[in-house]
């Protein structure tokens, strides 16, 4: 990269929202004719960084220069007048109106004249159009496919006279080809000297396309390197990140037992494609992967919470597994906890015992199907003395705990039905470090006692600390099994990064 | 909130548990109420010689036993998170279907039978329209509204029906007393009482609750929300149906214009008895004090010859305050 003048500068941005901080010192450097790729995983603060240069949040501190000079974004529109356009993940079009007049939207809205002039608007889309897809101007938005819309929504980024663009995982929703279509304009893009902020999970697009790439994690700057000069495991290494290690309990002494659940050729048709493993009595099983690459998808397949598509599970001694219904998959003992726990993993509006009563209601009902309200407050007494829930009382709403004790309501909920086989995903997100090393420690506890225990986590350190075996998925596929000696950091990156897969462009990157 | 306190059983001590119980009690939206309608109470048998007497009191009473019947279904209703605004129609329309079956020479037991049924079975239509195809309850009952309340015009042609010859044994339901109580306030005891007692305590209203308190958390504790959302449409319906076959055997007359604007009424008494219209939280007490206070404020403003045109204005104030009081207890939360 020449050493020019940045075209955009941020410089030691700070931005909290309340009392939580989201982003601390980053810094940004961003250069004409540069596709410079931003990586992190959620909650890394790109949103908020992308949400800062679009002109839709203010920073709380530090500055911006643009082209040289000291800038502030106050609005959006505000940003497109700096010559800066943002694609967003997720569709910010109107659905009633055509195409043409989406791709035309925002010189639309600041033209002086009195009337839309249609023809020129449909002739200047169908010219954008051009570039990247055969949609028809005059459709309805709203009729188009998702991976349509999203190019739609990619031509109106690109027909605003911009010379910076930032793409929020662009690729999200299109096929293969479309994405080749993209990736082919914006070297175009960048030849003619746009800069381009390209934020993206994939490996394959960030070595494929991007010349430079920004590492956020925690809200932190962490690096910005020339992709030439960092291997895609340091990659994920440093998205990941190395954090301090919590005490973990002792392994599983005796490896091996039984098998008490055995996949087969799991696929969904969409994230996960033909994944198998077994799970042994007395282990933790790890499920390790990049966000996206399919570990939720895996688990609530296996539970009845999403349809297969393809393969089997069996339980111990070959008994065949396939609920149509979590419901059902409740009643034979697998049961699941959502890595959302607020919007899916407890209701928070009410008291903890009814919440941990909430899977099997029958357990604390009288046959004439009255809730027994001392078998209730028994049962949750019970389970939150065994898993040191500390709370106000049985009465007091799960809205108002901790988010670790909240998460001990959720796990609380789950041992209540007494399982044979927990799917965790993320138990640990977001808590605190003693109700995290509490958590582990009941895992384990119930790895021994013969329950099995899969445990799906996007922190390193967890997943080599707690877990006797680690299944890494790359892109919903098993990449590898890792255990013994082999379970460590750098074999875990290497395979969540995926076999090495570079495109067909490579050369076109040098050019 | 303490959170410190571990979790122990009957945590809390005897020292100052009376002055607590008491807070807690009006911390509680049924023991506001209670105050509310108890200080109206006494101030107004002071303000009128007429309030304080039997026939005052059976008055009011009479006055919403009817709807709070509807009351008690439309508070299950709002607590799974939806809301019904073709009751009054279909109390109507379980009162013209009955009343037209009656006069075609129908056993009046099984019309009234079947009216209801009639009512359950445009709730479960309705439910359908939500559920299967995930319209909005509001928008879907509207709908419902409209179509109800013109079935109930097509069923009698637009003409209210006279049904004076039902006999007497019907007639008792609606106009009867024992030992001095009408038969109607019994029955709405009855329903409330039963009512509010199913809500706390059984199992098959307990997933009413965790739907309505977060729809995917009852989704990822295996409780079939499609299900549960269809059946306490149903039964709004049908408490809404079998409370226009008791008004048509106390009117003795089935008019197809009955029971327009009732829904709101119904509505803003659940509401004011402390349920909340996004879900997972609601009081059948609570939404009997609400329509009881309703009543007991038309009534004492009747005494105190105060122009009946200010009651909506009232009952609307009385709406503002109670949900403005309860956002503003929750958002400090």
């Amino acid at each position: 990269m020449a050493p020019t003048e940045p075209i955009l500068r941020l410089r030691n941005i700070c931005k909290s929202f309340g009392r939580i901080e989201v982003l601390r010192d980053v810094t940004l450097d961003v250069h004409a004719g540069e596709i410079h790729a931003l990586a992190g995983e959620n909650g890394a603060g790109k949103s908020t960084l992308m949400n800062i240069i679009g002109g839709i949040h203010q920073p709380t501190s530090g500055e911006i220069v643009l082209r040289g000079a000291q800038a502030e974004i106050r609005s959006p529109l505000d940003a497109q007048d700096h010559g800066i356009s943002l694609v967003h993940q997720e569709i910010a079009l109107c659905p009633d109106v055509t195409v043409a007049e989406n791709v035309m939207m925002s010189s639309i809205a600041r033209s002086r004249a009195p009337f839309v002039n249609r023809a020129r608007i449909r002739r200047q889309a169908a010219e954008t159009l051009r570039l990247l897809t055969d949609i028809e101007p005059d459709t309805i938005l709203g009729k188009l496919s998702i991976s349509n819309q999203q190019l739609v929504e990619i031509c109106r980024a690109l027909n605003s006279d911009c010379d910076i663009l930032i793409l929020d995982e662009p690729t999200a929703a299109l096929t293969q080809s479309e994405a080749d279509a993209l990736f082919a304009i914006l070297r175009q893009l960048r030849a003619k000297g746009m800069a381009i902020i390209y934020i993206s999970h994939r490996m394959s697009e960030i070595y494929g396309l991007c010349d430079r790439i920004t590492i956020l994690r925690d809200g932190r700057l962490i690096s910005t390197d020339p992709v030439s000069a960092i291997s895609p495991g340091e990659v994920v290494h440093r998205l990941i990140g190395r954090r301090l290690d919590a005490m973990y309990p002792a392994k599983a002494a005796v490896a091996g037992g039984d098998v008490l659940l055995s996949a087969r050729d799991l696929s969904d048709g969409r994230k996960v494609r033909g994944v198998g493993f077994d799970l042994r009595k007395g282990e933790i099983l790890g499920i390790a992967g990049l966000i996206g690459s399919g570990r939720t998808e895996l688990l609530e397949m296996i539970c009845g919470l999403r349809p297969r598509v393809a393969g089997t599970v069996s339980l111990e001694g070959g008994e065949g597994f396939a609920p149509a219904l979590y419901a059902r998959s409740v009643s034979r003992g697998v049961v699941y906890l959502s890595e959302d726990r607020k919007t899916n993993g407890s209701f928070q509006t009410l008291p903890i015992a009814f919440n941990i009563s909430s899977l099997r209601l029958s357990q604390v009902a009288t046959r004439l199907g009255l809730v027994n309200r001392r078998k209730e407050a028994a049962q949750a007494l019970a389970l939150g003395r065994r898993l040191n829930l500390r709370s106000a009382g049985i009465h007091q709403n799960v809205s108002e705990l901790s988010g670790g004790n909240q998460q001990k309501v959720a796990i609380a909920k789950l041992l209540s039905v007494d399982p044979r086989i927990v799917l965790l995903d993320e138990p640990t997100r977001g808590i605190d470090v003693g109700a995290k090393a509490e958590i582990h420690a009941l895992l384990r506890e119930l790895a021994t006692a013969g329950v099995g225990v899969i445990v799906v986590s996007s922190e390193l350190s967890e997943v080599i600390g707690l877990c006797d075996r680690v299944l890494v998925l790359a892109e919903g596929r098993l990449s590898g099994m890792l255990e013994g000696e082999e379970l460590t950091e750098g074999n875990v990156v290497r395979l969540a990064a995926g076999p090495a897969r570079p495109t067909r462009n490579d050369e076109a990157r040098r050019g | 909130m303490d959170r410190d306190e571990t979790l122990t059983p009957g945590s809390g001590t005897l020292r100052g548990a009376v002055p607590r119980a008491v807070a807690r009690l009006l911390r509680m939206r049924e023991g506001m109420l209670l105050l509310i309608i108890a200080v109206l109470f006494v101030g107004m048998s002071f303000a009128s010689p007429h309030f304080l007497t039997w026939g005052n009191m059976r008055a009011i009473l009479m006055s919403f036993s009817t709807e709070g019947i509807v009351v008690v279904g439309m508070t299950i209703l709002i607590i799974v998170g939806g809301i019904d605004l073709s009751v009054g129609a279909a109390m109507c329309l379980a009162m013209v279907v009955a009343g037209k079956l009656f006069l075609v020479g129908m056993n009046p037991w099984l019309a009234g039978l079947i009216g209801v049924g009639a009512t359950g079975l445009a709730g479960f239509v309705m439910g359908l329209f939500v559920t299967g195809i995930g319209l909005g309850f509001f928008i879907t009952s509207l709908a419902f509204l409209g179509l109800l309340r013109g079935l109930c015009f097509i069923v009698t042609e637009g003409t209210p029906l006279s049904l004076f010859t039902l006999p007497p044994s019907f007639k008792f339901i609606g106009q009867g007393n024992v030992y001095g109580v009408p038969v109607v306030i019994l029955i709405f005891l009855v329903v409330a009482v039963v009512g509010d007692f199913l809500v706390r305590n059984a199992t098959v209203f307990r997933r009413v609750i965790y739907v309505g308190s977060n729809e995917n958390a009852a989704n990822y504790s295996g409780i079939n929300v499609r299900r549960v959302r269809l059946w306490t449409t149903v039964l709004c319906s049908s408490l809404a149906g079998f409370a226009g076959i008791i008004f048509m055997s106390r009117l003795g007359v089935a008019t197809p214009t009955f029971g327009i604007g009732s829904e709101l009424n119904i509505i803003a008494a659940a509401v004011i008895g402390g349920a909340s219209l996004s879900g997972g939280k609601g009081s059948v007490l609570g939404a009997i004090l609400g329509i009881g206070l309703l009543s007991l404020v038309t009534s004492s403003m009747i005494l105190l010859n105060i122009s009946i045109f200010w009651q909506e204005t009232i009952r609307g104030l009385i709406l503002l305050a109670a949900v403005s009081v309860d956002h503003l207890v929750n958002r400090h939360r």
